[in-house]
């Protein structure tokens, strides 16, 4: 396999690029390979392509606003994350939730977190209040028109819903 | 037990063992999670992080899981220490870079390990030898599961876990197949295969992960999106991608096998020969013949020799490896002699 940049020498070097939400694959040669590593930043462009997402279909207003918004528990604002790439705590979710929305869909194309849960270890899972939880995320899914992740969520909800009746005869 | 100890040990992953062993090398699960409010690691003050490192080693020390495992404080090792755990896979070389307030948690049998104030406040992993991503995440969501009782992670219900990159969010949950691809780099069909796999949202990288190599035909392959998928849809997401390439590669094998048999026999055998009697050689060559041995020994063209001992020499060649193997700073040259020397004793039966 030569050099996707210069065609001359065997490509040694295999990186993942990504611009806007498409990847690209490189596969480089040694010397064109550090040419491109001083071009990318540590983050592989990462805080690039985040910057330039949280842009996206934003209103001028809307945008001003985001420079300024600092997360009050860290002191990070929406322009050092987009000059980093990274967030400073985990209170920036809640800080920045209305940027990061848009992104977190652009990067995983979904909103809505299907894995597990720490608390169900860390106390006992209210069930009423989870299903809760989740006809609203339903609700808002529906709004944002993300159909998949509504189909989902109401699976999961069916799903809790059959094992309530067992659940609240064994507490 | 002590780091130096560990250079006699071989690790469980390399065994060479378990399902489909003769393309895929080792599976893993990694988990990222970070503490409530404590700023993530690269924005954390020094007291914080400080922190962070106690209050984890504290909560890790109440959990049984942790009794066999121990501590390093990467103040406290030196750079071939560090260099030492990357080759052997334990921690990163992100990780390995700034030492301050950073620490590594591994277990004695080097399934599992822990990396404090990496990119997130915990990085642990889980590595099983073959095609074995179900039971990786078995033991780590158990682990997982521990920890959640002694410490408060960041969480939100409907974003899950919160990570210092958003890339990571949800289920913050990354897991990785080690492919040996032989067959298809030399039919030149391993574009087209990266190229699918790039389309379908994984990530391909080398041997040691971000922007590495893919030296000796060896292939990572992981997945790219964290979020909207629960853990076990996303294992089953890279399961069914990793059985499309394990088909692909051994058709390849097959082809080759049928239309080349004295190519390739020519190939493995006098890689084979070279190993068994250089004098000089470097850590380069070395991952790219014992590839082809490895082969050799996947289509029963090399007898007596065990998938364990080639798995080992892949990483006991590396240059950390030799020098702790001889107890002292080697230059490049003298690694290339003791490389040789060291590939001679384990491959000559004498
Ligand atoms: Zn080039
Ligand atoms: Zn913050």
């Amino acid at each position: 396999m030569l050099c996707d940049i210069c065609g001359k020498n065997p490509a040694t070097v295999h990186l993942t690029e990504i611009i806007d939400d498409s990847m690209n694959e490189l596969h480089l040669c040694e010397e064109c390979a550090h040419q491109k590593s001083l071009q990318m930043d540590q983050h592989f462009g990462l805080s690039d392509l985040l910057g330039g997402l949280a842009e996206f279909e934003k209103p001028a207003k809307e945008k001003e606003a985001a420079v300024t918004v600092k997360c009050a528990n860290c002191g990070l604002t929406y322009t050092d994350f987009k000059k980093i790439g990274r967030l400073g705590c985990s209170e920036c979710y809640r800080t920045f939730k209305k940027y990061l929305g848009p992104l977190l869909k652009k990067v995983h194309g979904s909103i809505i977190h299907f894995g597990k849960s720490p608390f169900k270890v860390a106390r006992v899972l209210d069930k009423r209040g989870d299903l809760q939880a989740l006809r609203n995320q339903l609700q808002k899914a529906i709004e944002t028109e993300a159909f998949e992740d509504a189909a989902k969520i109401r699976d999961k909800i069916k799903e809790l819903e059959k094992k309530q009746p067992q659940n609240n005869s064994g507490s | 037990m002590k780091l130096d100890d560990l250079i006699n040990h071989s690790s469980e992953w390399l065994k060479g063992t378990g399902p489909n062993s003769d393309i895929v090398i080792s599976s893993r699960i990694r988990l990222a999670r970070n503490l409530e409010k404590i700023p993530f690691p690269h924005w954390a003050n020094k007291k914080q992080s400080e922190g962070v490192l106690n209050t984890i080693t504290d909560a890790a020390g109440k959990v049984d899981y942790f009794k066999s495992t121990v501590t390093f404080k990467l103040a406290d090792l030196d750079s071939i220490d560090k260099q030492f755990l990357i080759e052997r896979h334990l921690m990163s070389y992100e990780h390995a870079q700034k030492a301050d307030q950073k620490a590594v948690i591994i277990d004695t049998e080097e399934i599992l390990s822990i990396m404090l104030n990496e990119e997130d406040h915990i990085r642990m992993q889980v590595m099983q030898s073959g095609f074995n991503l179900f039971e990786a995440w078995n033991i780590i969501n158990k682990l997982d599961d521990c920890l959640a009782k002694e410490l408060s992670f960041a969480f939100l219900a409907d974003w899950g876990y919160l990570t210092a990159c958003p890339t990571n969010t949800g289920t913050a949950m990354r897991g990785s197949v080690m492919l040996h691809l032989p067959a298809l780099v030399m039919t030149t069909q391993i574009n087209r295969v990266l190229a699918a796999i790039a389309k379908l949202s994984f990530t391909t990288r080398g041997l040691y992960g971000e922007g590495t190599q893919a030296t000796g035909n060896f292939f990572q392959v992981s997945n790219q999106v964290s979020l909207g998928l629960s853990e076990d849809d996303i294992i089953e997401n890279i399961n069914g991608l990793i059985r499309q390439i394990i088909e692909q590669e051994s058709q390849a094998r097959e082809m080759m096998l049928s239309r080349n048999r004295a190519v390739l026999e020519d190939r493995i055998n006098r890689s084979f020969g070279i190993l068994k009697s250089a004098h000089i050689i470097t850590s380069q060559e070395t991952i790219e013949l014992l590839s082809m041995v490895r082969l050799g020994c996947d289509l029963g063209m090399v007898k007596d020799l065990d998938r364990r001992t080639i798995n080992e020499l892949f990483i006991t060649t590396q240059p950390a490896h030799l020098q702790k193997l001889e107890s002292k700073k080697l230059s490049s040259q003298e690694r290339d002699v003791k490389r040789a020397e060291l590939i001679r004793s384990r491959l000559i039966k004498s």
